[in-house]
């Protein structure tokens, strides 16, 4: 189905020049981001830079003002308005995009085992009972399996967050997207979130990771990016960065946080 | 001596209403049975416009929008028995007219349907409303999370949007289901042998008004209990996994 046969060497993203204004404001003022596969790309920035707004182009949540998504070589086709122009395309590259929000945004009438289940079994046409399998697997992975059949607002934050990684898991994504996924946590149950996307760093799994964890994303970046403004004022390998940043605002805004 | 007169009193009345001639049970019976039909094809018909109605509301354009706002406006406005009346003088008429343009002559048409035809429009203006507002209730992130993962709009629908609202759409749709039985009585008035007019025609027949009206009452009374508890079910399953405000169990 795939139109644009994806080169075997494609990057796993690339977002090209987005740029989206929301009437006057303008947002992204022209943000390039490339991850290649096994990357993971750290966002960073103050509040209202454009992180979310540059995360929820990638999967045209929000539809881009103009610029180009590229996901495994395959370009989505847009209308000249920027809006997808293929719904059926649309939709499946959403679906090979996990993404995980700040704020869980699990279906809170399903169990966790349905949380998992329901995209590959009503999106991506996977059996019940291999999707069920897989979920408990995956719901394992994060250390929930014993809450398979528990209801979202039964658990805390930081186990709704889990749950929700293993629902962005199990479509099997070729990119994972993150959103401040610890800003709404309580301080005691931050860590157990990073230490499931921590793992998923370490096997390899391609991310865009929007996070206020500067020490994280120091630790599991492979680059990062510090948006300001909409733009891309610096970005660079975590350590130089971090250590040795060049721009007088992200040496402000690394100081603002400490 | 009292006594007497009661349990005499009873008897009667119970013959009266005995399920075989000359008992009038049976004609309460089928009237009820009527009246049942109808509300639950009304109440049907005007969940599926309700549902249209909702979405057309929410997501339509400017004149699907006015149009329903005008249906919806017009319907609530107006009393139900005067829209009963013309809805269905204004639909036979219509019906009529139309077959006898085409060369058929008049068309008898059914009690059961006209009624349903009658009820549920007006149900549908209340549905449309009962659940945009259940529409609007359903946190935003979680259409949200369907549209990132790829849901096609009609999935999302099915699977996200109409479940999660169920919670907060059964208290009302509980009391439009009660409203739909109860307004059956009004179709009496165009002549429907629905329990009400049944009912009249039992006591008019026999004078004895005070037991058929008590015992109609009491159907009426019986059908809102039993409604009261499928619906107290269905509001509890589709209140799952929101924990209740008395707390406790899952
Ligand atoms: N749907 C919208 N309509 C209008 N303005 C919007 C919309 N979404 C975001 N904005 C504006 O765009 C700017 C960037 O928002 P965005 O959410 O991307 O920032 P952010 O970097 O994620 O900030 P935070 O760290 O607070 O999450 C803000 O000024 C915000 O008010
Ligand atoms: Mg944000």
């Amino acid at each position: 189905m795939p139109s644009d046969p994806a080169p075997e060497d494609a990057p796993a993203i690339q977002l090209i020049d987005l740029h989206k204004h929301f009437g006057e404001l303008e947002v992204l003022k022209g943000v390039s981001v490339e991850a290649r596969k096994g990357d993971v790309v750290a966002i960073i920035g103050g509040s209202g830079s454009g992180k979310s707004t540059l995360l929820r182009c990638t999967n045209f949540l929000e539809t881009p003002s103009a610029g180009r998504v590229v996901v495994d070589g395959e370009e989505v086709r847009v209308r000249a308005d920027g809006s997808p122009a293929d719904r059926r395309q649309i939709e499946r590259i959403r679906s090979r995009l996990g993404m995980v929000f700040q704020s869980f945004n699990l279906w809170t009438h399903r169990t966790l085992l349905e949380n998992v289940t329901e995209v590959p079994v009503h999106v991506l046409g996977v059996s019940r009972d291999k999707a069920s399998e897989q979920a408990l697997v995956l719901l394992d992975r994060v250390g929930l399996r014993d809450k398979a059949d528990t209801y979202p607002a039964y658990l805390s934050g930081g186990q709704q967050q889990r749950a929700a990684i293993a629902r962005a898991l199990a479509v099997e994504p070729s990119v994972m997207l993150f959103d401040e996924p610890t800003s709404a946590l309580d301080p005691e149950l931050v860590g157990e979130v990073l230490r499931v996307i921590r793992d998923l760093a370490d096997e390899g799994r391609t991310m865009l990771l929007v996070t206020h964890e500067m020490k994280f994303a120091r630790e599991v970046a492979s680059e990062v990016i510090y948006l300001y403004e909409g733009r891309i004022e610096e970005k660079g390998p975590p350590d130089q960065l971090f250590s040795d940043p060049r721009s007088e605002r992200l040496k402000q805004f690394l100081q603002s946080i400490h | 001596m009292v006594l007497l007169i009661d349990l005499s009193g009873l008897s009667d009345a119970l013959e009266l209403l005995s399920l075989s001639p000359p008992g009038w049970g049976s004609n309460l019976l089928r009237g009820l049975v009527h009246s049942l039909q109808i509300a639950f094809g009304a109440f049907g018909m005007g969940l599926v416009i309700g549902l249209f109605g909702a979405y057309g509301k929410l997501y339509g354009g400017p004149i699907t929008r006015d149009l329903l706002a005008i249906y919806t406006t017009v319907i609530r406005a107006v009393p139900e028995l005067v829209l009963i009346l013309i809805l269905y003088y204004v639909g036979t008429d219509l019906i009529n007219k139309a077959s006898q343009a085409m060369g058929y002559g008049r068309v008898e048409i059914s009690g059961v349907i006209a009624g349903i035809w009658v009820l549920g429009i007006v149900q549908g203006a209340y549905a449309t409303e009962v659940l945009r507002g259940a529409i609007k209730a359903v946190p935003p992130g979680q259409i949200e999370a369907a549209r990132a993962f790829g849901m096609p709009t009609l999935t999302l629908m099915r699977r996200v949007t109409i479940p999660a609202m169920m919670g907060f759409a059964t208290p009302g749709l509980a009391n439009l289901w009660l409203i739909a039985t109860k307004d059956t009585a009004l179709l009496a008035i165009v002549g429907f042998n629905e329990l009400t007019l049944e009912t009249r025609q039992a006591a008019s027949s026999t004078r004895a008004y005070f037991t058929f009206f008590l015992a109609a009452g009491a159907l009426y009374l019986i059908v809102t209990l039993g409604s009261g508890v499928v619906f107290g079910r269905i509001e509890k399953w589709a209140r799952r996994g929101q924990p209740s405000l008395r707390g406790g169990g899952r």
